[in-house]
């Protein structure tokens, strides 16, 4: 029962609940019509990183809240919709749980088509609900980085061609951020805290490795990203500094260890474009905050003639309308819902794009 | 007429009638799949029963304990249901409707109630018998102990017959909840019992590498 839809698009609500934001929103076609989130970031603050359980606690108790706000939001009714979207994954299993349960619920309570979402494949489906007037441009080269998730996917269509060039075998970026921050004394989350110390800092005082770049690397993990030697490196050079009873210069750390990252990453994403032949960038997930990486994503991107593409922040961290737009879409192109019958996958590989 | 769901064990759902009873049941024994069967499980447990969701007058939910992963699941989808079809959500604890089978069964007297919290840990709950109404009387619970601490930790553990529920029956949690409006008595609030903290540790403070 592929849903009949109108010339405006169809009208769906996306529920993710993949890590710590429990994200409500509802679309109508490639048009925002509201975007809700409610996230435990705080609870996770003095365990320095999402824990699992307090997430998916979290998601039980902020869902139905988010579910009426966004409604509210639309100004739409749950019997207007024509379907339900849900990540199935990838992300942490108990999280991902609490948005299938419900979702599939939701949809037989209202009698209506669901859709199992890939929630990395949601990522890049933001950039279609852009409100600048511009389309989302396919193929693209997509960096998506955020404390979850180290990813470089090639995408040709939105619905039917999604393909992982790359991810982080160790540590996502974000979680480095994380790590690096709490080891210079500063807050979680990391990102934006090394972002505002790293503002006065001098990003060539310390070089510090960038993982997966010899050319020994490049052969096998052209695409890959490897944190964790990086965040080992700040940790020694840092531990060498208080051990001399020298003053730590947390500036240029803080500089010098974004600097490693963006730089590591960009020097990827844009080699990916290079060697494909794909002259378009987009960035997603929660690391596009880091005005770094916006800023050095502009350069390079410019200075190989590659279209940089970056969505609004608040499309970029994880969110329900983004898993909306891509069931949009796929009723758009005729493509069956989902069958009751999915389950949540943690590990589901990027090249499933509705499960 | 009430839509019940009970994800405390395996995956649970049943459509009860104050008057007619059971109008449909449906189980699915496994504990690791609650997320996957729960919306084939709604769906036919509405069909057969030949109800309209619009008809309904409530949804049921088990609130545990049980493991937290499988007992989420089926809250989620219970307050996603209710929300769908607006109707009202009430609460149970999973234990009170072990317990209420076993007495509607027309059995009698004091009863301890066991189910599998994992990690080597039960949850229980200890009832006196019924009140008036054939309502459980619940006299210390729900907790959770190691299995051969419950001897120290229930007050009179050896006056109690011990009955270990593998299962949470559904339709046990809606004709309890019927029992429990009809009687005008207290639901379950609405937090989920975990009975356990989640598994974080703060940490001291970053390792040394070197
Ligand atoms: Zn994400």
């Amino acid at each position: 029962m592929t849903p009949q839809i109108g010339g405006s698009g169809a009208l769906v609500l996306g529920i993710e609940t993949s890590c710590d934001e429990t994200g409500i929103g509802i679309v109508r076609g490639t048009t925002l019509l509201a975007n809700v989130i409610a996230s435990s970031m705080e609870e996770h603050a003095r365990y320095g990183g999402v824990v699992p359980e307090i997430a998916a606690r979290a998601h039980l108790e902020a869902l139905t809240p988010a579910l009426k706000a966004a409604l509210a939001e639309a100004d739409v009714t749950l019997g207007e919709l024509d379907a339900i979207a849900v990540t199935s994954g990838p992300g942490l299993s108990g999280a991902l749980m609490v948005g299938v349960g419900a979702a599939k619920a939701l949809a037989v309570a209202l009698n209506k088509p669901i859709y199992a979402i890939n929630h990395l494949v949601g990522h890049v489906g933001a950039d279609v609900l852009r409100d600048d007037g511009t389309e989302i441009a396919l193929p693209t080269i997509a960096l998506l980085v955020s404390g979850g998730h180290t990813s470089l996917l090639l995408v040709r269509d939105l619905v039917s061609d999604v393909e992982l060039l790359g991810e982080t075998i160790d540590d996502a970026a974000g979680e480095a951020f994380d790590k690096v921050a709490r080891l210079l004394g500063l807050p979680y989350p990391g990102g934006p805290e090394i972002d505002r110390v790293a503002a006065t800092g001098n990003p060539a005082a310390i070089r510090f490795p960038r993982g997966l770049s010899q050319p020994k690397d490049l052969e096998k993990h052209r695409y890959d990203f490897s944190f964790s030697g990086l965040k080992t490196a700040v940790a020694r050079w840092v531990e060498q500094k208080r051990d001399a009873g020298e003053p730590v210069p947390v500036a240029d750390v803080a500089a010098s260890f974004r600097e490693a990252v963006t730089d590591v990453l960009l020097t990827k994403a844009i080699a990916a474009c290079r060697d494909l032949g794909v002259p378009r960038l987009l960035l997603g997930g929660g690391v596009v905050a880091n005005s770094r990486v916006r800023e050095l994503a502009g350069v390079r991107c410019a200075d190989a003639g590659i279209e940089l593409r970056i969505p609004p922040l608040s499309l970029c961290t994880d969110n329900g309308a983004m898993i909306a737009v891509i069931a949009a879409q796929l009723i758009e192109s005729g493509h069956a819902p989902s069958n009751l019958s999915f389950g949540a996958d943690s590990t589901l590989p990027v090249t499933v794009i509705q499960a | 007429m009430l839509l019940a769901i009970d994800t405390s064990a395996g995956t649970s759902v049943a459509v009860v009638d104050r008057d007619l009873g059971t109008l449909v049941e449906i189980g699915e024994a496994d504990t690791r799949r609650h997320a996957e069967v729960i919306g084939e499980a709604i769906r036919s447990a509405i069909d057969r029963s030949g109800v309209a969701a619009s008809a309904l007058s409530g949804v049921a939910i088990g609130m545990g304990p049980g493991p937290f992963t499988g007992l989420r699941v089926g809250i989620a989808a219970a307050q996603a249901f209710a929300f769908g079809t607006t109707k009202p959500l009430v609460r149970v604890v999973s234990h009170d409707a072990v317990a209420w089978g076993h007495y509607a069964a027309g059995n009698g007297g004091r009863l301890l109630v066991v189910t599998d919290a994992r990690r080597r840990e039960v949850y229980f709950s200890a009832y006196s018998g019924v009140d008036g109404e054939g309502l459980p009387v619940r006299v210390q619970g729900p907790g959770l102990c190691r299995p051969d601490d419950l001897a120290d930790t229930v007050d009179g553990y050896h006056g109690f017959e011990r009955l270990d529920a593998a299962e949470v029956s559904a339709a046990s949690v809606g004709l309890l909840a019927e029992g429990l409006y009809l009687h005008r008595r207290e639901f379950a609030g609405p937090e989920a019992l975990y009975l356990r903290a989640p598994d974080a540790t703060v940490s001291a403070g970053p390792k040394r590498v070197s």
